[in-house]
């Protein structure tokens, strides 16, 4: 009898991995594995060094520091071998301008020496309508699924996917949702990175916030939100005035952000104990809910900030002032 | 390991975008023609004012007197008569080679013994080269035999036949019509401006769109994908000579010959000039410096280079310029072979042509860089 031992080695691993421009750590020394099958998230405002990562681990830039395996390949000294194997949609994908989207599948199957069956590619990524116009008269949409067309030429099973809605309407984005949740349902392995929280949500098993070149956090939604989040709080619309009236009056950490009261709680009972201290004060007050923080609370608290569709940061969170 | 599939893959995916586009295609291949037929045009009349002769003076005496120098005084003569212009010829040369070698149809040989001859009233020839076909012949056979009878009457002897004859002898060499030198000259600008333009374009814009990075995720190497644009404007020269010749041939009764030599000359311009572009794009940091320096590398070319008008009408200081210009190599080469049939000069200009190329193409490739480090 001989005995079998399968070592499953994750696709992804990276350790350590740095990437330094001058003076800016564009990667500040990151660790986390993708696991087969999995859909991976990096998410985080512009700069934070999503793109960098990823671009490290395609093989398109070289890595400073760490160590990085791909399909268990070094990306950037075996790229020729490793590219065989992947499929990638660089952010701001393109193509020549006066090729079509099926010309673009022919091309590519032509540089990978694969026999593909184009109109099923183009179905798969839903450009039936499309696929004989100008790459330059497509829409944004439309660009970006012959980009996830020219990823599938080569029946990779790592795909690569950097922002891959940036910049589309919602429905050109739920629309590239639907074909990356195609993939998924295959089975494929799926990296991608993103500064909209929706799509890492609804896209992604797990995610990794990242900013300034560190990753803050990591996991599956729940578990980041389980890891960085406040917690249950009280909430209670009301004046600073009565802020100070609970304050005083109870034990509770209060919180004040216009118009908003906040209070921690540690067991259910807080609850009730400002409740009966907002009522004592005699000053109104309007409605009253219980929240834990959402991913959006945590991202906001972990970036310092809100990001707009661009992925910029459009205001530096402030958490109120401390009563 | 180069792969022809996807080098020819590459071709059809880039030529098809050219096709269609509608502005390269006219500026590869139409304005090159309208630009002979305009040039061609305007300078249709007649060739240059004054006709260079070569002449080699064999009676180098030595003579007791300066007046016995007769030789010099004929040379003298036919300076002064306005129609021709003398170049002096070494008398160790070999004439006839000589001729060949300098691309010129019309010379004269003075004989050893001239002066002595005429003086001591002994018949002398002098021969007279020139290319029966071409219209420069009878002006300078004529001008010729003018000075001839001048001094023929000096000596006048009635009783003696004439002193001084004249022998002509005929060479291959044509005297050329400025459409015969247009020619080649356009040939060398269409082999100049497509692929030169074009790759200062494509190699900054690929890379300022990220294009390359794109293409070094598919197995396809920076080798191949020069060297499909390189047989792609190799293609579109051949394309564009083919027209240039026409319509040179048909509408301005060019003579020009057509021979194998061309070929090289068609496969390495194209090859330069797509590697010289794409170094500029390359080296440049963004489509805009590319395309200054893209202009500041080129337009000498464009008019230094013998495009427009044959390097010997230029001044001595930019003919010295013009020598230094890649350019300058393939547009003589190719008047070496389609003008002159003077394979000699031509094998000189490949050879050059051949190292520029060579060195280019490679420094293209090193420079060249798919990915980011």
């Amino acid at each position: 009898m001989t005995l079998r031992v399968v070592l499953t080695v994750d696709p992804i691993e990276v350790t350590s991995l740095k990437k330094i421009y001058g003076d800016i750590k564009a990667v500040d020394g990151i660790t986390f594995s993708v696991s087969k099958g999995e859909v991976f998230a990096l998410l985080g405002p512009n700069g934070a060094g999503k793109t960098t990562a990823i671009e490290i681990m395609e093989g398109l830039r070289k890595r400073d520091q760490g160590n990085v395996k791909v399909l268990g390949f070094d990306p950037w000294k075996e790229g020729h071998k490793l590219h065989k194997k992947i499929g990638v949609i660089p952010q701001d994908f393109t193509f020549f301008e006066k090729a079509t989207p099926r010309e673009a599948i022919l091309y590519y199957s032509d540089l990978f020496g694969v026999k593909t069956n184009p109109d099923q590619l183009i179905k798969e990524v839903l450009l039936e309508d499309s696929d004989k116009v100008l790459f330059e008269n497509l829409s944004g949409g439309q660009k970006q699924k012959t980009g996830l067309a020219l990823a599938l030429v080569n029946s990779p099973e790592l795909l690569f996917l950097d922002e891959p809605t940036t910049g589309l309407d919602p429905n050109a984005r739920r629309a590239i949702w639907e074909v990356i949740r195609g993939f998924k349902a295959q089975g494929k392995t799926i990296v991608l990175t993103t500064h909209y929280l929706d799509e890492a949500q609804q896209l992604s098993d797990r995610v990794a916030i990242m900013n300034h070149g560190q990753i803050v956090a990591i996991g599956t939604a729940d578990e980041i939100i389980e890891q960085h989040g406040s917690g249950e709080r009280l909430e209670i619309q009301g004046t600073e005035e009565l802020a100070n009236y609970i304050g005083e009056n109870t034990e509770l950490v209060i919180n004040y952000n216009e118009g908003i009261i906040s209070i921690p709680l540690k067991q259910k009972i807080d609850a009730l104990a400002a409740l009966a201290a907002a009522e004592q004060s005699k000053l109104d007050w309007g409605e009253i809910r219980t929240r834990r923080d959402s991913l959006d609370d945590v991202f906001v608290k972990l970036v310092s900030g809100m990001v707009d569709e661009h992925g910029e940061i459009i205001f530096e969170n402030s958490n109120g002032s401390n009563i | 390991m180069v792969s022809l599939r996807r080098i020819a893959s590459d071709f059809r995916v880039f030529g098809r975008g050219y096709l269609r586009n509608k502005f390269g295609l006219f500026f590869g291949l139409i304005f090159p023609v309208m630009l002979i037929l305009i040039f061609g045009a305007i300078f249709s009349g007649n060739s240059s004012g004054t006709i260079n002769v070569y002449v080699q003076n064999q009676d180098i005496g030595p003579f007791s007197t300066p007046q016995m120098d007769i030789a010099t005084a004929f040379i003298n003569a036919l300076n002064s008569s306005g129609t021709v212009l003398l170049v002096p010829v070494n008398d160790t040369e070999n004439f006839s080679n000589y001729l060949a070698e300098h691309s010129a149809s019309d010379g004269i040989v003075i004989p050893q013994g001239f002066s002595e001859s005429y003086l001591t009233g002994q018949q002398v020839n002098v021969t007279v080269y020139g290319n029966p076909t071409a219209s420069t012949s009878g002006i300078v056979s004529g001008t010729v035999y003018g000075v001839i009878t001048q001094f023929n009457l000096k000596y006048y002897n009635p009783n003696a036949s004439s002193i001084i004859g004249m022998t002509s002898t005929t060479v291959n060499t044509e005297q050329t019509k400025y459409v015969d030198f247009l020619i080649p000259g356009l040939i060398g600008f269409s082999i100049l401006v497509s692929p030169m333009f074009s790759l200062v374009n494509i190699s900054s814009e690929y890379k300022k769109t990220k294009l390359f990075k794109q293409l070094s995720l598919t197995p396809l190497t920076k080798m191949e994908w020069l060297a499909s644009k390189v047989i792609w404007y190799v293609t579109l020269t051949v394309s564009s000579f083919l027209l240039m010749v026409l319509v040179g041939i048909f509408v301005f009764d060019a003579h020009i010959t057509l021979t194998i030599w061309l070929i090289p000359f068609l496969i390495l311009g194209p090859m330069l000039f797509s590697s010289l572009g794409m170094l500029v794009g390359t080296v440049t940091k963004n489509p805009e410096t590319a395309g200054i320096i893209g202009n500041i590398v080129t337009f000498p070319m464009m008019f230094l280079a013998g495009t427009f008008f044959p390097i010997s009408s230029m001044p001595q200081y930019l003919q010295n310029i013009a020598q230094l210009l890649p350019l300058y190599y393939i547009i003589e080469g190719l008047n070496n072979v389609m003008v002159y049939g003077n394979y000699n000069g031509a094998i000189v200009d490949l050879v050059v042509v051949t190292i520029i190329t060579v060195f280019i193409f490679l420094a293209a490739i090193r420079v060249f860089k798919w990915r980011e480090d």
